[in-house]
């Protein structure tokens, strides 16, 4: 009941205070917009943030697959041989600790001028790439020792031996980078988009940018917020996924 | 008849130094045969050369057990949680290529031998710790193996379980007649389900005696408190302390 009540009175008083220092210190709102004006922009903008924030969740989707894909595909290279984990995992390490936005500039070069879109999955599909890759690696070596002696008793092929008891054994894993990948790839696709713009079809980030540039901080702040429910709501049905699929694994 | 034999083997691992050996150990033909020893001593390691996961490094191991014909249970139930019970059970037969829809027939079979044909349909998860040791036995018949090796399998189990794990054992190889090779630490457990105890000394572990049990299999009842019993046990109990001494 308090991890209800608690956020809910934190965040009311927090809300109550602010609108009191707005009004009563007669704050500009072009600095900092009262609870009340926010809602009003948000009230007024939001089919179009709506859009736009289903814009931004699509990429981030998008670049989530894409992601999976490749983390997927080069982790199970990785289990194949020590040799191939050797040469791989420095390239995937490098990937991951460059800043996307370093890296931003270059990608939206070689996807074109007409093409943004292509460069903002690319660089989110970047950021959400490790955690899958990560856990998808620990995952394939996580197999019970036993397990893996029991295969070999038992004369058991390499793809057997990957679809019966290594998938299998990783499933847990794979699905907690994919949570954690989930909510990176949002991250990932919102800083692209602030570097290489989304194209015709304008997602969160942009709005926030547009906002900002007309001073229109009440919007801005509506934009942030629709962002980080939608942010939530990803986390959240992830977390929803992972417990689901955790039951299944376990059988209870 | 030999059915697996350990001939002078010695296994020794890189950084750790020996673990076993030189060891000798021949497996009889439908005989159950209990190794007792230290912790350390390579007891492990023998099964495992024997179930050839390991190869030694002197000394040679013959076997006249082909592929499928050797089953092993570890000390954990080592069941795949995201199988249920019978699909766990039918695990060997499928890889070896049983088709499907007979394999898990042999395996509800397997499992009602050991008393749990009801939990066909349960996950690992949950099955108490005995029942899922039922399953790990059942997986390990149901291929029809000439040689079965335990590895300390009821040592997680508490006292009445595992006796009654014994009985089973015993009453499973009386209708199928493999070779057993049994290890354990428990002295009594040893001497309860063997025809023959084989003691090894601290590790490397080597041949430190050897004890045959001169009682029916199926045990009677109340073999547990016949004189038989207690001077067996006695008697393997004073090689053990020999063993850990040396």
């Amino acid at each position: 009941m308090s991890r209800v009540v608690a956020p809910a009175v934190l965040i009311g008083t927090i809300l109550l205070v602010w609108e009191a220092a707005c009004r009563l210190a007669q704050i500009p709102a072009f600095l900092l917009p009262a609870p009340s004006a926010i809602l009003r922009a948000l009230a007024a903008n939001a089919g179009l943030l709506a859009a736009s924030g289903a814009r931004t969740l699509a990429t981030a989707m998008e670049a989530l697959v894409v992601a999976a894909v490749f983390a997927g595909a080069m982790a199970l290279t990785t289990s194949l041989s020590r040799t191939l984990d050797d040469a791989i995992r420095p390239i995937a390490v490098a990937l991951q600790v460059t800043p996307v936005i370093a890296i931003a500039p270059l990608f939206v070069i070689w996807a074109g001028v007409d093409h943004p879109e292509r460069a903002v999955i690319a660089l989110a599909a970047i950021v959400a790439f490790f955690p899958i890759f990560s856990g998808t690696a620990r995952g394939l070596a996580a197999a019970d020792p036993d397990l893996e002696r029991l295969f070999d008793l038992y004369g058991a092929t390499p793809l057997q031996r990957l679809t019966r008891l290594k998938l299998p054994s990783a499933l847990p894993f794979i699905v907690e980078g994919a949570k954690v990948a989930a909510g990176l790839s949002i991250i990932g696709a919102v800083v692209a988009e602030f570097v290489a713009g989304s194209g015709g079809e304008q997602g969160l980030a942009w709005r926030i940018l547009e906002a900002g540039n007309h001073l229109e901080t009440a919007k801005m702040f509506a934009a942030i917020l629709m962002l980080a429910l939608m942010a939530a709501a990803v986390q959240a049905l992830f977390q929803w996924l992972e417990r689901r699929a955790l039951v299944w694994w376990r059988g209870r | 008849m030999s059915v697996a034999s350990l001939a002078a083997v010695e296994v020794a691992y890189p950084g750790r130094g020996a673990a076993l050996g030189p060891f000798d150990l021949d497996v009889n033909d439908g005989e159950i045969l209990a190794l007792v020893g230290p912790s350390g001593c390579g007891k492990s390691t023998a099964l495992r050369l024997l179930a050839a996961l390991e190869a030694p490094t002197r000394g040679e191991v013959t076997r006249a057990t082909g592929r499928g014909e050797t089953a092993v249970v570890f000390q954990a139930a080592t069941l795949a949680p995201w199988l249920t019970a019978e699909a766990n059970v039918a695990l060997p037969l499928e890889l070896a290529g049983v088709a499907r829809r007979e394999a898990r027939l042999r395996a509800r079979e397997a499992l009602a031998r050991v008393g749990l044909a009801e939990a066909a349909g349960a996950r690992p998860a949950q099955l108490s710790g005995g029942m899922a040791m039922r399953a790990s036995l059942a997986r390990a018949l149901v291929t029809n193996p000439k040689l079965l090796l335990l590895d300390e399998p009821f040592a997680a189990l508490d006292e009445i379980t595992r006796r009654r794990l014994a009985d089973d054992l015993l009453a499973i190889w009386a209708e199928q007649r493999p070779a057993i090779v049994f290890v354990t630490h428990n002295v009594e457990e040893a001497v309860y389900v063997a025809g023959r105890v084989v003691v090894m000394s601290a590790g490397p572990g080597r041949l430190a005696g050897e004890t045959t049990v001169e009682a029916p299999t199926p045990r009677p009842a109340g073999f547990r408190a016949s004189p038989v019993f207690r001077a067996t046990a006695e008697a393997v109990s004073e090689q053990l302390a020999r063993a850990m001494a040396t």
